[in-house]
């Protein structure tokens, strides 16, 4: 070989090595201008649906739409029922799904042992977030409406929401518990504190930050939710409210509420949207922005939370 | 032992433990409470028991009016007409048509997002891009039914499709994709992130550029978890209820037409239940007998989800 042919040949590799170099950023090139197009394409999607609602259903916005009963007349048709329905659903949801939720979660966080049990209820918890949100209509329609007696109702509804939103809670809390070092523990067990003065006085104040993200983000999905309610049989046209859960004379509280006929913000707006008149259609799109306002707010809300607590404390 | 009982007694609230002796239930206490919260996990249990039992006993009535064979292999879904057909085809042929749609949208949307989110966008992006999408996810579906019915559908009537129905499969399976991208993206994205950087860096250091890292390396070792993304946006799909309420149509039509209306499974659901059929009645029982199947449907998905998972697992 001479040195001539020797040169000659690393400048052929170099140039397939240069060639493969800028072949290989053009591609990369490609790529992040691709990425960035299937971004933009999902958050202007998101954008138009918002845009689109809020155009067709600010018109519509007044006082008179928040304190009317739906009505044939479209124009002066409200969503008094509908919001107060939803406020009472997610009331029961709420008491419902938190206690089990956090216990649900302390258990498998500071309790349970290690066996075939606690894998059985790991497993369910995991199972549950896939399982289609209509199912859970279907066994409230069957349980809770006809065998436990409970009719197309407020209590009904949400219990089958607290259902559904416990796997959020349940994941959010233990998420939050295992944040908490060891050394808290083992602290309070040295001041001869017990486990459950451990957890009550320990961990679960500690953690509140987390919890209160789980549940307002669980809530959130709640108040969406339609298709299960839908299920449990709640109706279209309400035109009167549950009795008043404060009553005026004693005890004060009553529960006939909770055994009420009911509709919710999400089912009103989906009676509207599938009427074929316009009118009604307008309305769809004022309760549709009232949810996704209180939707967004929430999660909102639960993200500024997060950051906060996350901020604040320092172990 | 009466010696001891004076002691006890003599040395009074000093003795240590004492405390303890005056709350003789304090381990019984413990006890219960750790049975209440036992309680309280076992309700996830019950859920599940509760689904099962529920749907497997509507539907074994529903069986007793309706042979299972004309049930799978019917074409005809007309439970509510006064000479009802029982084939439930129909019903699952929506399904699957929406549900192919999404994930045609959702699948190469969401993928190529996660890659982009994990490899290649500066961490700026990522900190505003990754809350904006799962605000995507917290959008009530209504919202997105009102959006495919009253913007996506006269879209495509008024740009490519003329001729598209008011109601049709398209519109509700594209916006279903849209939906369910962000469940891909940025499950996905977490699995890519948990590769480890000295993969990365071994593959740098033998020349690679950065897309034959992302599409070579990064994406067979994270495939588990992009599986069980992929699994989950399809399971989301398939019980998606409000969108193809609102913009599919309520007519259970035997087609994988998708420019055509058709009822699926969670449709017909809602569209009963919104009627008031009387309980114990075979459209009554219907409902249970599609549910059913729809739960049947999400669980071979994650079967089939949970082997892969396991084929292609890369563990570190």
């Amino acid at each position: 070989m001479n040195p001539g042919s020797m040169s000659s040949r690393t400048e052929v590799d170099q140039a397939h090595i240069r060639a493969l170099v800028t072949s290989g950023k053009r591609k990369q090139l490609l790529f992040a201008i691709a990425g960035l197009t299937c971004t933009m394409i999902a958050l202007l999607t998101l954008l138009a649906a918002f845009l689109q609602l809020l155009i067709d259903g600010l018109p519509r916005l007044s006082w008179d739409f928040l304190t009317n009963f739906p009505s044939r007349h479209a124009t002066q048709a409200g969503i008094l029922s509908a919001w107060v329905g939803s406020a009472m659903v997610m009331v029961v949801t709420m008491l419902a799904a938190v206690p089990v939720g956090v216990g649900a979660a302390v258990y498998l966080e500071e309790y349970a042992p290690r066996n075939w049990l606690t894998d059985l209820i790991e497993i369910n918890v995991t199972n549950l977030a896939g399982v289609p949100s209509i199912v859970y209509g279907l066994l409230a329609l069957g349980l809770f409406v006809y065998q436990f007696g409970f009719g197309e109702s407020v209590l009904s509804a949400g219990l089958t929401l607290a259902l559904l939103i416990l796997p959020i809670i349940i994941v959010s809390t233990r998420e939050a518990l295992r944040t908490i070092p060891g050394n808290i523990r083992e602290g309070a067990y040295a001041m001869g504190a017990t486990r459950w003065q451990m957890v009550s006085n320990h961990l679960l104040p500690y953690s509140t930050g987390g919890i209160l993200t789980g549940v307002i983000l669980g809530m959130a999905e709640a108040i969406g939710q339609t298709a299960p309610i839908i299920c449990i049989g709640a109706l279209t046209f309400i035109a009167f409210l549950p009795d008043s859960p404060f009553g005026g004379s004693p005890p004060f509280i009553n529960f006939s509420w909770l055994f009420s006929e009911f509709t919710v913000l999400p089912i009103q707006m989906y009676n509207w949207v599938s009427r074929p008149d316009k009118a009604f259609q307008l309305n769809a799109a004022a309760a549709g922005v009232i949810l996704l306002a209180m939707t967004l707010l929430m999660n909102g809300l639960a993200i500024y939370i997060r950051y906060t607590v996350r901020k604040k404390i320092k172990w | 032992m009466s010696q001891s009982n004076s002691l006890a007694v003599s040395s009074g609230h000093l003795a240590p433990g004492t405390a303890l002796r005056r709350a003789p239930f304090r381990h019984l206490k413990e006890k219960l409470i750790e049975f209440v919260l036992l309680g309280a996990a076992l309700v996830a249990v019950f859920t599940t028991i509760a689904i099962t039992v529920v749907l497997v006993y509507e539907s074994l009535g529903f069986f007793e009016f309706v042979s299972l064979w004309d049930f799978l292999t019917g074409t005809v879904w007309t439970p509510l007409f006064a000479e009802p057909n029982y084939g439930v085809l129909p019903l699952i042929s929506g399904t699957l048509t929406v549900t192919a749609i999404a994930l045609a949208v959702a699948v190469p949307m969401g993928t190529t997002i996660a890659i982009y989110l994990s490899e290649f966008a500066p961490h700026s992006v990522r900190e505003v891009v990754k809350p904006l999408l799962e605000l995507i996810q917290a959008v009530p579906t209504i919202v997105f039914g009102y959006f495919a019915l009253l913007f996506v559908t006269p879209l495509l009537q008024d740009t490519i499709m003329p001729g598209l129905a008011g109601f049709n499969m398209l519109a509700a399976g594209l916006v279903i994709g849209i939906a369910t991208v962000p469940t891909i993206a940025s499950l996905s994205e977490d699995a890519m992130r948990a590769v480890p950087m000295s993969v990365r860096e071994g593959a740098y250091a033998l020349g690679a550029h950065k897309l034959g890292v992302a599409w070579k390396i990064v994406m067979p070792s994270a495939i588990s978890g992009v599986i069980a993304a992929y699994v989950l946006a399809a399971a989301r799909a398939i019980g998606e209820t409000m969108i193809v309420a609102i913009a599919a149509g309520q007519n259970a039509v035997f087609t994988f037409n998708p420019t055509e209306g058709a009822a699926t499974l969670t449709a017909f659901i809602a569209q009963v239940s919104l009627g008031d059929l009387p309980h114990g009645s075979v459209g009554y029982r219907s409902i249970f007998a599609c549910g059913l199947v729809l739960l049947v449907m999400t669980l071979v998905l994650n079967v089939i989800g949970h082997v892969l998972r396991r084929r292609y697992r890369e563990a570190y």
